[in-house]
C-alpha cells in the first residue's frame, strides 16, 4: 500500500468513524442517563437520510436549508417522542424496552414506506462542496468528505463544551453519575431526559443527512448503523461520551482497513474487535463509575 | 373435583387435538400447525434463557439459522442425507456457536448482554448474507429432505406433511418434557436462582458462569432442533432465518405468552403466528394490509404498555377480578 492510498483511507476512517460518533454519542448518552435501551436510534439515522432526500425539492436544493429545516424537525419529533413513548420506559426492565423501541422500528419502516417508498436514492452533493481536493500528483479526494469529517469534528467539540462547562452539561454528568441523587439535589429530572432524549434524536438524524450524499438512502440503513454503534458502546462502555469518541473512530479504522487488507472477511472484523475487546475489558474501555 | 383437575386436563386435552388434528384436515392448515409448533419449540428454546435464567438475549435467531444452513450445506447435492448423522450435526453446529457467544457475551451483563448478543448474531448474518458459502442473499435449496432408515428400510417418510407433521408433534413435546424435567432438577433451581439474586448464588457457591453458559449453550441447541425441523419443512433457507428481526420475534412471542411459564412460550408462538396472519387479511384491514408490519409494531406498544405480563397475566387478571368483585 503506498502512502496516497494508505492516507486516502485513513481519511475515510476518520470520516466513518466520525459519522458513526453521531449516532453512538446519542445512544450512550440515552442509556447512560435514562437507562433506556433505545433499539429505534438506528431509525432516527435513517430517517435523517430520508429527510435529506424528501426536503430537498422543498429547499431548492439549498442543502444547509435542508439541514436546518431537518434538525428543528429532529428536535421536535424527539421532543415528542420522549413525551408520548419513551417516557414510559424507566420503569420498566431492559426486555420490555427493547420489545418497544421494537415496535416503534416497525412503525418507523412502515411510515417511511408509505410517505416515501421503499427505493433506494440519491442525494447530490452541495455543487459548492462538490470539488475535490489532489493528494500528491495523481489521487483525488472528494472536498464533501472532508466537510463532513469537519461538521462532525465541530459538533463533537461542540458536545465537549456542552458537556464540561455549561451549567446544562453539568446536570448531564450529574444525571450519568448518580440519577436519584441529582433529583434530590433539585434538578428537573424530567426536563433533563426530554432534552438528553431530543439531543440525541438531532445528532442521529443530523448524522442521517450529511451521510445521504455519499451513502445512498435505502430502507435497511437504519439497522445497520444501529449494531454498529452497539458494538462502539460496547467497546467504548456505557454512558461515556469520550469512550464513544474513541470507540468509533477505533471501529472505522477497522472497518475500513480490514476492507482493504483483508476483503473476504470485512463484515466480520468489527465484531473479532469487539469479542477482542470483551475479553480483555468486558466492561469497554471508558466504563462510568 | 380435585382442583387440579384443570391443569392435567388441559394440556391432556390439548395433545389428544393435536394428535387426532391430521385426520380432520390436510394442506394449508396441516402445515401452518406444523410450522407454529416449530415456533414454539424454537420459543421453548429461548425461554430456557429469558425465563428461567434471566438473560435476555437478543440474537437467538443466528443459532435457529446455522442449524437450519447445516442442514442444508451438509447434505449431498442429489441424495439424501441420513438423519441420524444430519440432525445431530445441524445441533452441534449451533451448539458450537451458541457455546462461542455464551463464552464472550456471558462476560457481560443486562445491557451490554442485549446488545453483545445482537451483535454476535448479525455477524453470523453477514457470513451468510455476504459471503458464497451459503447462496447469498438468495439463500438455497435443500433438493432431497433427509430421510430416516435402518438397513434400508425407511421408517420415517419426513417429505410427506402428515408424517413431518407428528414428528414436529413429538419433537415439541419432548422439547416441553425435557425442560420441565431440567427446570425442576437442580440444575434448573440454579438458574432459577441465577435470575433471582446472582451474586447470592455466588456466595453459595455454584460456579454461575458455568451455569448460565450451559443454558446459554443448550438453548443454542435446543434453537437448532427447530432450525433443522424447518429446513426440513420448507426445504429452503435464506439469511433472513439469521435476521435481527426474527430474534426480536421470537422475544415478542415469549412477552406475547408471558414469561417465566413454559407454556407462556407456546402460547405466545401460536398468539403471534396468528396475529401476523391477521394483520395481513386484506378483507379485515383493506389497505392496512400491505402494511402490517406498522399494525404489528403498534400492537407490540399497546402490548408492552398495557400487558406486561403478556397472555397468561391477562387471564391471572380476570380471576383476580372475579375473586375481588
Amino acid at each position: 500500500m503506498d502512502v496516497q492510498i494508505f492516507l486516502i483511507q485513513v481519511l475515510n476512517s476518520v470520516q466513518y468513524g466520525l459519522l458513526l460518533f453521531l449516532v453512538a454519542s446519542g445512544l450512550t448518552l440515552i442509556f447512560g442517563i435514562m437507562g433506556v435501551i433505545n433499539l429505534a436510534h438506528g431509525s432516527f439515522y435513517m430517517i435523517g437520510a430520508y429527510l435529506a432526500y424528501s426536503l430537498a425539492p422543498a429547499f431548492g436544493g439549498n442543502f444547509v436549508l435542508t439541514l436546518l429545516a431537518g434538525l428543528v424537525l429532529a428536535v421536535i419529533f424527539g421532543y415528542l417522542l420522549e413525551l408520548l413513548f419513551v417516557s414510559y420506559l424507566y420503569k420498566r426492565d431492559h426486555l420490555q424496552q427493547v420489545l418497544m423501541t421494537y415496535g416503534l422500528i416497525l412503525v418507523f419502516e412502515e411510515l417511511r414506506s408509505i410517505l416515501v417508498d421503499n427505493d433506494v436514492h440519491g442525494v447530490p452533493v452541495p455543487p459548492w462542496l462538490a470539488g475535490s481536493i489532489s493528494l500528491g500528483d495523481l489521487m483525488q479526494y472528494p472536498e464533501y468528505r472532508l466537510a463532513i469529517s469537519a461538521v462532525c469534528l465541530v459538533v463533537a467539540a461542540g458536545m465537549y463544551f456542552v458537556i464540561a462547562r455549561t451549567r446544562l452539561g453539568m446536570m448531564i454528568r450529574a444525571g450519568n453519575s448518580n440519577r436519584e441523587m441529582a433529583q434530590s439535589l433539585g434538578i428537573d429530572i424530567k426536563f433533563l431526559y426530554r432534552v438528553v432524549f431530543a439531543a440525541g434524536v438531532a445528532l442521529a438524524v443530523l448524522a442521517g443527512m450529511i451521510a445521504a450524499p455519499v451513502s445512498s438512502v435505502y430502507p435497511g440503513m437504519g439497522a445497520q448503523v444501529l449494531i454498529i454503534c452497539f458494538v462502539v458502546v460496547v467497546i467504548g462502555g456505557i454512558g461515556s461520551v469520550r469512550g464513544a469518541f474513541l470507540a468509533s473512530l477505533l471501529v472505522g479504522f477497522v472497518d475500513t482497513f480490514g476492507k482493504v487488507l483483508f476483503p473476504e472477511v470485512a463484515g466480520i472484523a468489527v465484531y473479532l474487535l469487539m469479542a477482542a475487546i470483551l475479553l480483555w475489558k468486558p466492561e469497554g474501555l471508558f466504563k462510568q463509575g | 373435583m380435585d382442583i387440579r383437575a384443570p391443569r392435567v386436563l388441559i394440556p391432556v386435552l390439548v395433545i389428544a387435538l393435536l394428535v387426532v388434528f391430521p385426520l380432520a384436515t390436510t394442506g394449508f392448515y396441516l402445515e401452518f400447525t406444523t410450522k407454529v409448533m416449530i415456533l414454539a419449540i424454537f420459543a421453548l428454546s429461548l425461554e430456557l434463557l429469558v425465563g428461567a435464567t434471566g438473560l435476555v438475549s437478543l440474537g437467538h435467531a443466528a443459532f435457529y439459522g446455522i442449524a437450519a444452513y447445516a442442514t442444508v450445506l451438509l447434505s449431498p447435492k442429489y441424495g439424501a442425507a441420513s438423519a441420524f448423522w444430519l440432525l445431530p450435526a445441524a445441533i452441534a453446529c449451533s451448539a458450537l456457536y451458541a457455546l462461542a457467544v455464551g463464552a464472550l457475551s456471558l462476560r457481560t451483563k443486562g445491557v451490554y448482554f442485549i446488545m453483545v448478543t445482537l451483535a454476535f448474531a448479525q455477524m453470523a448474518y453477514y457470513v451468510i448474507h455476504d459471503t458464497e458459502l451459503g447462496g447469498g442473499t438468495d439463500g438455497i435449496y435443500l433438493n432431497v429432505k433427509p430421510e430416516v432408515a435402518l438397513f434400508g428400510w425407511k421408517l420415517v417418510e419426513l417429505g410427506k406433511p402428515v408424517v413431518l407433521y407428528y414428528v414436529v408433534l413429538g419433537c415439541l413435546l419432548l422439547v416441553f418434557v425435557f425442560l420441565v424435567v431440567l427446570l425442576r432438577s437442580r440444575f434448573g433451581r440454579a438458574l432459577a436462582g441465577i435470575k433471582d439474586n446472582e451474586q447470592r448464588m455466588r456466595a453459595a457457591g455454584f460456579s454461575t458462569f458455568r451455569y448460565k453458559l450451559t443454558a446459554f449453550t443448550l438453548a443454542g441447541a435446543l434453537a437448532g432442533l427447530a432450525g433443522f425441523l424447518v429446513a426440513v419443512k420448507d426445504g429452503f433457507v435464506n439469511p433472513e432465518m439469521l435476521s435481527w428481526h426474527e430474534s426480536g420475534a421470537v422475544l415478542l412471542m415469549l412477552i406475547l405468552g408471558g414469561i417465566g411459564h413454559l407454556r407462556g412460550a407456546v402460547i405466545g408462538a401460536i398468539a403471534f403466528t396468528l396475529l401476523k396472519e391477521l394483520f395481513q387479511l386484506e378483507a379485515l384491514l383493506g389497505p392496512l394490509a400491505s402494511h402490517w408490519q406498522m399494525t404489528l409494531g403498534l400492537t407490540i406498544i399497546a402490548f408492552v404498555a398495557l400487558l406486561p405480563k403478556g397472555l397468561i397475566g391477562l387471564r391471572r387478571r380476570f380471576a383476580a377480578g372475579a375473586v375481588h368483585g
